[in-house]
């Protein structure tokens, strides 16, 4: 099983992630939960979204307290969020954010693998809008290895329809294409 | 193409599921408060009912408790009912969900269980549905989000039973099962009209062949009025029986009254309700790993209460540990925990009872939350009694 800890403000798709993610990996034969931090929404607050991924049923409903993963939507809640609190020391950062690996290592401390994507460029070039969920989306799939584009398509078809789907899938694989986890 | 004709499982969000469902049983009157606190679940219900997946009456009131009267008043013509309701909803509602049972409309109504103020809370506990403990309805807790989907559908069969006749709750806890994503395999649409046929009443408010519901009970019949409706009640039991069997041949996926898990040779055994059940059983899974002899049982049906299956579920264990989501205040033990100590004390091998309470108004409940439980049990001692709840969790 993978746990997967989404961080991001409201507005931004960390909570969509989680749930297309979700829904792309039973969508693959896969078992799958994903679920939100509840509370009243608020845009631009900080929220956190959970995924847990696994080859066997999962029963566990406890909230992610030790990620594999931890992905950031949006670089300027890791001033007000510990981000990296409980990850594993396998873990792996995955970070919005047009600086490299090292720059964020030395700003936040930070002592796991990064990957960086500037995904709120790609967000803007290809969907004209700042939500980086599916960017986010296609750097967590080619990283960790938990969806390719053909896998997300059907998804991203069925939440966005047939006017926003095709960008959203471009969105997506522009990120799987250039993404790569720090040597 | 619509999620229920998914001949494989689809990943889906349990309140939708359950809408879902609700279409998959031909609901023909869908009555809601469609604000704060009310789920998804009436909400895709009001979609599914726009874009025409499902022809039903839906009516959108201005209140909890307009939603059930409208509910008492279209089940009372002859039609098939459902609401959904939560927290200070189910407050608003009250004076309405007594009444339900008594006139022998088979509603049915899922209940997202969520704490009451105050102080303000959104967040799930079992407070909302044990302030209406003694409404008379039968009622289920669900484990997942599979099992709220097909309880959907059961619900419907049991109440319309001609032996039956009763409203029936179906608890899902809010936020942990309402909220969630996750795989739902849905029950084909000819395999749930062949379980679930159309309802048909003769009881039923008709101008044509005019009968009077809900009259007064004066002194002279009250009690036996009352004391029917329990009969019918407790009776029902035989019948969930039924229905969850049907259910089981037709789908492949059998339930029970009361589920155990690894309960065989355990020593001390945790009861639980609701979707803290399966977190609970990795946690028996890990303490087993560890050495510990320990079980799990939950409770499916609450009411009425499967007393000779718990009693034969928790059998020769030495320590039951009861988890309550609520609390009675001025009371040193929670309503399960009362309830169950009540029912063994006339066993003449009791174990020992303790009482835990945890996962208020949204506390999270990690699967340590059982380690610790069952360390307090065994710190107990052979002779040691817990004498109050134990809150888990409380940060003092």
């Amino acid at each position: 099983m993978i746990e997967i800890r989404f961080h991001g403000r409201g507005g931004q798709g960390a909570v969509t992630s989680a749930e297309l993610m979700a829904q792309t990996a039973v969508g693959s034969g896969k078992y799958a939960q994903a679920f939100p931090s509840f509370g009243p929404e608020r845009r631009g607050a900080p929220v956190t979204a959970f995924l847990r991924i696994s080859d066997q049923p999962i029963r566990v409903r406890e909230k992610i307290y030790n990620p594999d993963v931890v992905v950031v939507l949006d670089p300027s809640v890791m001033n007000v969020t510990k981000v990296d609190a409980g990850l594993k020391d396998s873990g792996v950062l995955i970070i919005n954010s047009a600086h490299p690996a090292g720059a964020l290592r030395q700003q936040y401390g930070f002592k796991w693998k990064i990957t960086t994507i500037d995904a709120l460029s790609i967000a803007l070039e290809v969907l004209k809008v700042p939500i980086t969920n599916t960017v986010m989306m296609g750097a967590l799939s080619k990283v960790m290895g938990v969806a390719t584009p053909d896998d997300v398509r059907e998804p991203l078809q069925n939440r966005f329809g047939p006017a926003l789907a095709p960008k959203n899938q471009e969105a997506f694989e522009r990120a799987y294409a250039n993404a790569k986890m720090e040597a | 193409m619509s999620v229920t004709k998914s001949t494989k499982p689809v990943g889906i969000e349990v309140s939708l599921a359950i809408a879902e469902a609700v279409k998959l049983a031909e609901a023909e009157v869908v009555a809601a408060y469609p604000i704060t606190p009310q789920t998804h679940i009436v909400e895709h219900l009001s979609d599914l009912v726009a874009n025409g997946e499902l022809s039903a009456e839906y009516v959108p009131v201005e209140s909890e408790q307009s939603a059930l009267s409208a509910c008492l008043g279209s089940s009372a013509a002859g039609a098939r009912t459902f609401t959904a309701t939560s927290s200070q909803g189910l407050m608003l509602m009250a004076e309405m969900v007594f009444i339900a049972p008594v006139l022998r409309l088979p509603i049915v109504m899922a209940v997202a269980n969520r704490a009451i103020s105050a102080p303000i809370n959104i967040w799930n506990d079992h407070s909302d549905i044990m302030s209406i403990r003694d409404c008379g309805w039968i009622q289920f807790f669900a484990e997942n989000g599979q099992e709220a989907t097909d309880m959907t559908i059961i619900s419907f069969r049991l109440a319309e039973d001609k032996n039956v006749m009763l409203p029936v709750i179906l608890n899902l806890d809010g936020f942990t099962l309402s909220h969630f994503i996750e795989p739902i395999l849905f029950p084909p649409q000819d395999k749930v009209r062949k379980y679930l046929p159309p309802y048909q009443t003769a009881h039923k408010l008709d101008i044509t062949k005019p009968i009077s519901m809900g009259l007064l009970g004066a002194p002279e019949v009250f009690t036996e009025i009352k004391k029917a409706t329990d009969n019918a009640l407790v009776a029902s039991k035989k019948y969930v029986s039924k229905a969850f069997d049907e259910f089981g041949k037709i789908f492949g996926r059998q339930y029970k009254l009361v589920e155990t898990y690894k309960t065989d040779d355990a020593e001390t055994i945790i009861v639980t309700m609701g979707s803290i059940s399966e977190t609970a059983t990795v946690a028996v899974d890990e303490m087993r790993e560890a050495g510990e002899k320990v079980g799990l049982v939950h409770l499916r049906l609450w009411r009425p209460f499967p007393v000779d299956e718990l009693r034969a579920a928790v059998r020769g264990a030495k320590h039951l540990a009861v988890v309550d989501r609520h609390f009675t205040p001025g009371f040193p033990e929670g309503p399960v925990a009362t309830e169950i100590r009540a029912l063994m004390y006339h066993e003449a091998d009791r174990p020992k009872m303790s009482n835990f309470i945890l996962g208020l108004g949204g506390r999270d409940v990690p699967r340590n939350h059982f380690k610790y439980i069952v360390e307090q049990v065994k710190g107990l001692g052979a002779s040691g009694r817990q004498g109050h709840y134990e809150m888990v969790g409380v940060l003092e």
